[in-house]
């Protein structure tokens, strides 16, 4: 009972991972179709400047919760007037180019921070389910996951701002023809992609180490994920990484977590062949 | 060309030298010999590799200020391997055709060894591997100054098994070292009545270790035994201590501190947990705090300076040992001082190479991690390597080539 409770934690904590360091992705790629490959790298970065906030003094939740968005985010607003805004609608020469970011960035931060692994300790003490000891701080990822689900959807679903978000990535032109320039919308909507990034890189900082190709490790699960998903933000990206999760952990727990990724992947590969244009392309087609 | 004062001068300081050169054989010194090395400098094993390149440094430029060998100075080719394997074959291959390098002293990982190790033997270049490390290597050509397990393994299990009991738990890094090791704790945990619930792998990149807390949990171990191994791994024990375990099931390790973990680590994540191996910053003699004075006054910092970065160190200078020895660096009769029991007594203590299995006995210190510091508990001076030794007599078999395996 109480290892069943456990498998359950475990399994809520791995779909809260992959719905945090999907989100930004799911917002630039699905409502933007831009292929952003420095994903992974933005990710980090949010790691970084919670790692180096927390290091020179700052509280650990607000150096993860306001400085690394900001900081990723800022960074995010550069990039999208200096390389991305010039490559909407050409996905090859923006996967090439934010490839070549995504090399850029990993050099400048070696150079920064040097090539070692840096982490700091979770500042949740751990706790008791039966006779089972369990990190404290994974209720907190899984409480941010939810939280920051809950208000991607209320900010595309009930406010002006999403309406008009939504509205851009369906139609420019009418929304041009309504008073709204596109290109902001755009700008801002990147921006706002690379500060979920910068988000997650805080959150997940103190459970890994970081090193500056750490964004290896996220962009690989958060694009299987995304794409999976489907064209609704929320509703897919939400959908396949309950499917993941559940299945990289169930898996995990009955062999190893190798035999767990592997898994996953396998099934990426399997909903993609049966459904090409991802869960929300054949189901939940209205939502958002 | 404008000739500009300073050009002139290099011109004529340079043929000054080019004039000065032909008149100097008296003192010549000849070519000097080059010690070539191949090592993590960064990258996920730069724990590792970081110190030892510096150690490395540290041993040329003694062995240099002392004279050099055999009136020749040593001129140090140091490669960074970053970290990946495809490097290690890419410089080795430089280091013996275009460095042309008369010995070579490198290689941190299992992988990285093996990766290796045959260019050199093909190339008659003789080969230190200074890292602990799974055992069993039998090459003429490789000479092996860390541990194996038969001298670092045995007495953590031996003494966690006295102190906690016979249930353990092993996690091991998922590659030829995780692997032959977790089979020599298995070896020793049936030698004294235990058993080995399980054997979980991880590959290095793996980081996150919750589904298999919960499972050490469930299995209830006496103990768990770690051989995990860079950077990534380092989240178990961040993570294990973030559930509260460290309070419940204690920790035993193959590789903790070897990369300084016990510093990344907190004194609350870290505290308790029991190695063994060959350095401790707390040896107290003559010789360790000489060590560290004089890395302090080149490197301004002794803290990172670890249990690998002193063997690189210590096997450097049973190569000198052997040259001197010697008297020549040609290969055969090198060979003959390296099987003629050379010692040297190190930072770590005496290093006696044996000539059977060219590895080294050592002194073995039990060590528990109290406030970031490797405290020692016991110290059994001159540990011989017997796992390899049951295996390998280099004496009778001189072309023998393989690493051998325990069976289990």
């Amino acid at each position: 009972m109480d290892y069943a409770a456990v498998v359950l934690l475990e399994v809520c904590y791995m779909i809260a991972f992959l719905a945090l360091i999907s989100a930004g992705l799911a917002i630039v790629f699905g409502m933007m179709r831009v292929i952003n490959l420095a994903h992974g790298e933005f990710v980090m970065l949010g790691g970084y400047a919670t790692i180096a906030a927390s290091k020179a003094g700052i509280n650990i939740y607000f150096a993860m919760l306001v400085i690394a968005p900001v900081v990723v985010g800022v960074i995010g607003l550069v990039v999208e007037r200096l390389i991305v805004r010039f490559l909407y609608g050409r996905i090859i020469d923006t996967m090439l180019a934010t490839w070549g970011l995504s090399l850029l960035l990993i050099g400048l931060v070696t150079l920064i921070f040097g090539n070692t692994a840096v982490s700091v300790p979770a500042p949740i003490p751990g706790y008791q389910v039966g006779r089972y000891q369990m990190g404290g701080y994974n209720l907190f990822v899984i409480a941010i996951a939810i939280l920051l689900m809950l208000g991607m959807w209320l900010v595309l679903r009930y406010t002006r701002v999403g309406l008009v978000a939504r509205g851009a990535m369906q139609g420019a032109d009418v929304v041009a023809a309504l008073g709204h320039n596109p290109k902001t919308i755009y700008m801002l909507t990147f921006t706002a992609g690379a500060a979920l990034s910068g988000l997650a890189g805080g959150v997940m900082a103190p459970l890994t180490g970081l090193l500056p190709s750490v964004g290896g490790a996220y962009i690989a699960k958060a694009f299987i994920t995304v794409i999976t998903g489907g064209a609704a933000v929320i509703a897919g990206t939400l959908s396949t990484s309950a499917l993941f999760g559940t299945v990289n952990q169930l898996v995990s727990f009955a062999s190893t977590p190798v035999i767990g990724e592997i898994a996953m992947l396998a099934l990426a590969l399997v909903l993609l062949r049966l459904m090409p244009q991802g869960v929300t392309g054949r189901l939940f087609r209205n939502s958002t | 060309m404008a000739i500009s004062r300073r050009t002139l001068l290099s011109a004529a300081g340079s043929s000054a030298v080019a004039v000065s050169f032909p008149f100097r054989p008296a003192i010549a010194q000849g070519a000097p010999i080059k010690l070539g090395s191949i090592l993590d400098n960064s990258g996920n094993l730069d724990i590792y590799g970081k110190p030892m390149v510096m150690a490395t440094a540290m041993a040329v430029e003694e062995l240099n200020t002392a004279g050099g060998l055999l009136g020749r100075k040593i001129e140090l080719k140091q490669y960074d391997s970053q970290s990946d394997i495809a490097l290690y074959t890419k410089f080795a291959q430089q280091l013996v055709r275009e460095d042309k390098v008369d010995v070579v002293h490198g290689g941190i990982t299992s992988a990285s060894r093996e990766a290796v190790r045959q260019t050199f033997r093909r190339a008659n270049t003789l080969y230190f591997y200074n890292v602990l490390y799974e055992g069993g290597v039998c090459d003429r050509n490789c000479m092996v100054t860390g541990t194996t397990p038969a001298q670092a393994v045995e007495p953590v299990i031996d003494h966690a098994m006295k102190q906690w009991g016979n249930k353990i738990y092993t996690l091991a890094a998922d590659y030829n070292y995780g692997q032959i090791t977790a089979k020599w704790v298995q070896h020793y945990v049936e030698q004294r009545r235990g058993t080995v619930l399980k054997t979980d792998f991880f590959p290095l990149d793996v980081a996150d270790f919750g589904s298999t807390i919960a499972k050490i949990q469930e299995a209830q171990p006496n103990f768990v035994v770690a051989a995990l191994v860079g950077g990534a791994h380092l989240s178990f024990f961040r993570q294990w201590a973030a559930s509260g375990m460290t309070k419940k099931i204690p920790l035993a390790s193959t590789t903790f501190g070897v990369g300084n973990e016990h510093l990344a680590l907190s004194p609350a994540e870290g505290d308790g947990i029991l190695i063994a191996g060959n350095y401790s910053q707390e040896i107290n003699t003559p010789a360790n705090k000489d060590f560290l004075a004089r890395w302090q006054k080149k490197f301004g910092e002794t803290k990172i300076v670890h249990e690998i970065a002193v063997s690189q160190y210590q096997g450097i200078m049973l190569w000198a040992e052997c040259v001197k020895k010697a008297g020549t660096i040609e290969r055969e009769a090198l060979l003959k001082a390296i099987e003629s029991n050379p010692k040297i007594e190190g930072p770590a203590g005496t290093v006696a190479l044996e000539a059977k299995t060219h590895h080294a006995a050592l002194d073995i210190q039990l060590m528990e991690v109290k406030g970031q510091k490797l405290t020692i508990l016991q110290t059994a001076k001159q540990r011989p390597p017997s796992d390899t030794a049951q295996f390998c007599d280099l004496a009778k078999n001189p072309n023998e080539n393989k690493q051998f395996e325990v069976k289990t």
